[in-house]
């Protein structure tokens, strides 16, 4: 399978703190990717330094074949990002946030028509196209803000905490949406402490402190730890 | 390219969406130019005196009513006793005093020579000197007239006399609301597009949008243009705004071209948006930039020469205001406005423009990082 994400000795200080810990790993073609960790253990910076938010301070680290030092730009063409802070403009209506994201992008006009009625359709809000983004239902907001950011038809999508505050059928939902992506090739790399979602990743790390503890897919996590379900892999390996 | 489009199309989408910032695009223009231009008047129109007549003669009281003739003086109070005039200066009710001492008629006559007392109060050092010029100008006129009367002279003229007949060119009635508006314009296009500038970033990063922006291939530079663009328009439709009040309310003779005016406007506010977008780059929140750019507000207006004339400021003074934009803006809106000053009389602030506008948009364009 292809390597999409290669991270090698990533190491990250903010001064005198060490946010990451020598990171190693990778992650394939397609996959889900479960970065779980407390809050605090490091989840954000290292998912801010794959998007190419931020600077590693030593380590190797290739998305999509790009380097991160020297090919930023390259690489933002191959992602897609969704951050814990909402971030489409609120002032703007569905279809305008779809058009200014597509017009960067370089989307031609005729192209954004088409998927953008599939979205709607998708996500079954046709008649709210004109409504302001900050008018709408928590919960859509976060389907529309996951929608937007694989507009582009991106290779990665990294999600920060993409469900943090939505009600369980709502996450649901949005982890459907998920598998959707991944069934059009779009690999996904996500953080959560839910630890029910954990066990919709086929692999998941857990991070303590900085450092990645463990690595493996949720079945093989439960052998290895003896656990019933995740939350007890975690809890045992977090304490 | 195509880029910079889609960014200028969104962010006067977010100005048509944000009433608060419709109605200050309106009502600054309006606010600014009917209040301040009006208000900021160094026109001298009503000095109250204090009267302390201890003569009592018929000259006395002809002096009295010459002033009190004249435009610019009312006599609000009477008393014999100066103490009175000095309480009545300290309490701010009267700008000076006027004692007129016993026997001043008499000694006029008899002695050709009398003597008054004239007590200004001057806080305001422009307005005391302005107040004790036009009273002693009248004065003067009136003591011209009554040797004029007694020597029997059709009217007193000194041996020799030098007459000056002057003209006020440019403004020619002295009309200080010409003066005024120009300046008043500059402050509302720098006002204008410093502020607008200067939060439309910072909104981005309270918002979080930055960071969604952060990870697309956007380029910097295009992100920035597109973002500067339609503050340019709308400080630009400002200015015009102003300028038809200014016509039209206080007829304001526009002498040199408007082509000049614009086209100085656009060089001016790439400047100013630079320095607004600089600040914006440096803080996290929207306090922070209204924080810093009302602090270079104020340096740059009180420095500008608005108020007062930058060639009498001391020479450091002079020299540190070659890097105030607004000082050179100000220069150029008066030059062409009131005297119609063409290109070739701008050079120098041409030149200053440039290298300031430069200056702004390299620091603001070197300081947003898409990689913290």
């Amino acid at each position: 399978m292809e390597k999409v994400i290669e991270v090698r000795h990533l190491v990250k200080k903010f001064g005198s703190f060490t946010a990451n810990d020598n990171l190693n790993f990778d992650v394939y073609q397609g996959e889900i990717f479960g970065f779980l960790g407390a809050n605090g253990a490091g989840k954000t910076t290292a998912m801010r330094i794959l998007c190419g938010l931020s600077s590693p301070t030593s380590g190797e680290v290739k998305v999509s074949g790009y380097d991160i030092y020297k090919e930023t730009e390259k690489i933002k063409r191959n992602i897609g990002y969704m951050s814990q802070k909402f971030s489409l403009y609120e002032d703007l209506t569905i279809a305008e946030n779809i058009r200014f994201f597509s017009g960067i992008y370089g989307i031609t006009p005729k192209n954004r028509k088409a998927k953008q009625e599939v979205l709607l359709k998708n996500l079954d809000i046709e008649s709210s196209k004109d409504s302001l983004i900050g008018s709408l239902p928590l919960g859509w907001k976060q389907k529309l803000a996951f929608s937007v950011a694989i507009f582009h038809d991106p290779k990665i999508v990294f999600l920060d905490e993409p469900t943090s505050g939505v009600d369980p059928i709502t996450r649901r939902k949005f982890w459907d949406l998920i598998y959707e992506a991944t069934d059009r090739g779009i690999t996904v790399f996500v953080t959560t402490h839910y630890m029910d979602e954990a066990e919709y990743c086929n692999r998941v790390s857990i991070m303590n402190d900085g450092r990645i503890e463990a690595l493996d897919t949720p079945e093989n996590l439960k052998k290895k730890y003896s656990a019933k379900n995740m939350d007890e892999v975690f809890l045992k390996i977090a304490r | 390219m195509k880029t910079i489009f889609y960014v200028i199309q969104k962010e006067f989408i977010q100005v048509k969406r944000n009433k608060v910032m419709l109605r200050m695009i309106v009502m600054i223009p309006i606010m600014q130019m009917l209040v301040l231009v009006f208000a900021a008047t160094y026109d001298l129109k009503n000095v109250n005196i204090f009267l302390v007549d201890k003569d009592m003669s018929s000259t006395s009281r002809e002096l009295a009513t010459k002033l009190e003739a004249s435009p610019f003086f009312t006599i609000n109070n009477t008393s014999f006793n100066p103490d009175d005039g000095e309480n009545e200066l300290l309490r701010n009710a009267d700008d000076m005093v006027l004692v007129i001492p016993q026997g001043f008629g008499r000694d006029l006559i008899r002695d050709d020579k009398a003597s008054l007392q004239l007590l200004v109060n001057a806080i305001d050092g422009q307005a005391a000197q302005l107040g004790y010029s036009y009273a002693a100008s009248v004065i003067r006129d009136f003591n011209k007239n009554i040797i004029a009367e007694w020597k029997g002279l059709p009217e007193f003229k000194a041996p020799f006399q030098i007459n000056t007949i002057s003209r006020f060119w440019y403004n020619s009635e002295l009309d200080y609301k010409w003066y005024m508006a120009p300046g008043v314009l500059s402050l509302l296009v720098t006002l204008i597009g410093l502020f607008l500038s200067g939060m439309s970033l910072v909104k981005e990063k309270e918002q979080g949008t930055i960071e969604q922006l952060n990870v697309t291939p956007i380029r910097k530079i295009h992100f920035l243009v597109g973002k500067l663009i339609p503050f340019v328009v709308i400080a630009l439709f400002d200015l015009a705004f102003g300028l038809l009040i200014a016509r039209f309310v206080f007829h304001l003779p526009i002498v040199g071209s408007l082509g000049l005016v614009f086209g100085f406007s656009v060089l001016y506010l790439l400047g100013i948006l630079g320095l607004g977008l600089f600040v914006s780059t440096l803080a996290d929140t929207q306090q922070q930039v209204m924080f810093v750019t009302f602090f270079f507000m104020m340096i740059f207006i009180l420095m500008s020469g608005i108020f007062t004339s930058v060639e009498s400021m001391p020479k450091w003074a002079q020299f540190i205001d070659e890097a105030n934009p607004v000082y050179h803006f100000m220069r150029i809106m008066r030059m062409v406005i009131l005297k119609g000053s063409g290109f070739s009389d701008l050079i120098h602030e041409f030149v200053a423009l440039c290298i300031l506008g430069f200056t702004f948009l390299s620091l603001a364009v070197w300081r947003y990082r898409k990689t913290a």
